[in-house]
């Protein structure tokens, strides 16, 4: 029973992915709509069964595929529901969407969620590039040839990155003969072609992740997509290659983690947060903003991940919430994103400009945007009561238990370079609100999906206890 | 001996294509290069497979699998090319 609803996680999304291509045009937003509420009624389901390792089709590794739902597991498929059912709706509301988005979105969701599932090299490399091919024709939906240049782009980096990640993982199965992710990570010894397919893997999925310098492509493609794509890649396809990552560094090469290996990951991450801090700080649109920020963000994500690793590797600190840290705080980014595109999206539709000096007075006119996109901001930034203050807490606490000082200093500097470029933003709503204006008209209810979007951000801080003390 | 060289000979086909990636100008040069990059991964998967006689299957597996995904990658991305190309042709005018 539990083996049939865990593959109907991934096969309903892509069933109803492929059968929207041939359903009636005036219907397609019905049919995706539901399919997606349902798949997101799945995700959540899937968080409250027990953990467990499925053998599909009873075909044993190595030839079979293992499928394993543990913590991590668990809690990044019930991000990627909640986040995607509220974006669902928010896509629902928006008439100017193609009607193949929800194909492809389908197609995305069920990529994640076999993603999170898989527990071999192999199967993860095809989910990965599944996701890909999906994530680009997203982009790609936007007409114009900007963004079909900036889609492009992505599918270089992406396939590139792709490629890495598979020379790795024939690395591996040449030297191990196995791709279970358990199992090699019993097996895993420091030698030359384990260490070659580290460093191949890990660069591949930090492309992918656009983790400072291999970012580029990020502020081009999310900033060009439609507005729901946009809140999809920024909040959860970029966490799918993270988690990647995730399993990498603190399961499968475990013994080669080692504290200096961490410190790349923090100096690159160091880079990724002043750069994009400093480009959203700079740029004159809202949606490159919003997107800049995603670069300084996952820098954040990955500097946590580097001070996991260290705390990993130094046995003597007590490595309590070492990955449940890690999963708060991609959940924060989550909720976070997702409502800060939402709603500059509609801002930016109402004022139809995405120059930040012609929106001033759509956001003076959209309140519930404004609401949610500094709710977003002050989750990202960490300040006390949201969900993002639990998650900076612990990245702060590790630190200091790791006399990690330097990633200290860098991660409350992170934070006052996310409510500088925020305030940029309520600045205008509050102050420089410009001339009055004709506004285009949008649904008000475009406007209450992001800020359910952000309270969820804020409110998740009050559930805390929950999570904390429960795993 | 012969899988060494084998497995040399894909490695150097895996850089010449991210040789390739970096110094091509035109989108349809850069897609070739990933794909004689991917060609270099599949021979070294191969290599592994044909390592002690009989050959194992699973890397064979995997290749064909992979061909699949590239298969498709590769199309997605001649389809954006053609696209970018009528659409600049359509600016132009």
């Amino acid at each position: 029973m539990t083996e049939w609803g865990l593959a109907l996680l991934v096969v309903w999304p892509l069933l109803w992915g492929a059968l929207t291509m041939v359903v009636p045009a005036r219907q397609v937003t019905v049919a995706g709509g539901l399919a997606a509420l349902v798949t997101a009624g799945l995700g959540v389901w899937a968080v409250t069964l027990s953990p467990q390792f499925l053998v599909l089709g009873n075909w044993s590794t190595p030839l079979g595929l293992g499928w394993r739902l543990d913590g991590m597991a668990q809690s990044l498929i019930g991000v990627t529901a909640v986040v995607g059912g509220l974006v669902s709706v928010y896509a629902w509301l928006d008439k100017g969407l193609p009607p193949t988005f929800w194909g492809l979105w389908l197609g995305a969701w069920g990529a994640m969620n076999a993603l999170f599932l898989t527990a071999d090299v192999f199967h993860f490399y095809v989910t990965l590039e599944l996701l890909s091919v999906a994530s680009v024709a997203m982009v790609a939906l936007t007409p114009g040839a900007g963004a079909t240049r900036a889609a492009f782009r992505y599918l270089l980096v992406s396939l590139t990155g792709s490629m890495l990640f598979l020379l790795g993982v024939a690395l591996l199965y040449g030297r191990y003969g196995v791709l279970d992710m358990t199992l090699l990570a019993a097996q895993m010894t420091p030698d030359w072609p384990s260490m070659l397919a580290f460093a191949l893997m890990t660069v591949g999925l930090l492309a992918k992740t656009a983790v400072f310098p291999l970012h580029g492509w990020l502020p081009q493609a999310h900033a060009k997509a439609l507005t729901a794509v946009s809140a999809i890649l920024s909040a959860l396809v970029i966490k799918a290659a993270f988690y990647g990552l995730m399993r990498l560094w603190l399961e499968v090469f475990g013994p080669l983690a080692t504290v200096s290996a961490s410190w790349v990951l923090g100096l690159l991450a160091s880079a990724a947060i002043f750069w994009g801090g400093y480009q959203a700080l700079k740029t004159a649109r809202l949606k490159r903003l919003v997107a800049w920020s995603t670069v300084a963000q996952v820098g954040m994500l990955v500097l946590a991940l580097a001070l996991v690793v260290q705390a990993k590797a130094i046995s003597s600190v007590p490595s309590v919430h070492l990955w449940q840290g890690l999963v708060w705080l991609i959940a924060v980014h989550a909720l976070a994103k997702a409502a800060w595109f939402l709603a500059a999206g509609t801002v930016q539709k109402r004022a139809d400009s995405d120059y930040l000096a012609q929106i001033g007075f759509a956001l003076h006119r959209s309140p519930i945007s404004v609401v949610a996109m500094a709710l977003a901001v002050i989750s990202l930034a960490g300040l006390p009561f949201t969900m993002g203050f639990l998650g900076k807490w612990w990245l702060l606490s590790l630190a200091w238990e790791l006399q990690a000082w330097a990633w200290l200093l860098v991660s409350l500097l992170g934070s006052l370079l996310t409510m500088a470029y925020g305030w940029r933003l309520l600045n205008l709503s509050l102050v420089n609100r410009g001339l009055p204006q004709a506004l285009k008209p949008v649904s008000v209810a475009r406007d209450w999906v992001a800020l359910c979007l952000a309270l969820l951000g804020v409110m998740g801080g009050f559930g805390g206890h929950w999570f904390w003390e429960g795993v | 001996m012969s899988g060494l060289i084998y497995s040399l000979c894909a490695l150097g086909l895996v850089m010449i294509g991210l040789y390739g990636l970096a110094r091509a100008h035109h989108g349809l040069q850069q897609l070739l290069a990933i794909n004689v990059m991917s060609a270099g991964v599949f021979m070294l998967l191969l290599t592994m497979a044909a390592r002690h006689p009989p050959a194992d299957a699973v890397p064979q597996a995997l290749v064909l699998t992979g061909i699949v995904v590239a298969i498709s990658a590769l199309a997605l991305g001649l389809a954006l090319l053609r696209r970018l190309a009528a659409e600049e042709a359509e600016s132009h005018d």
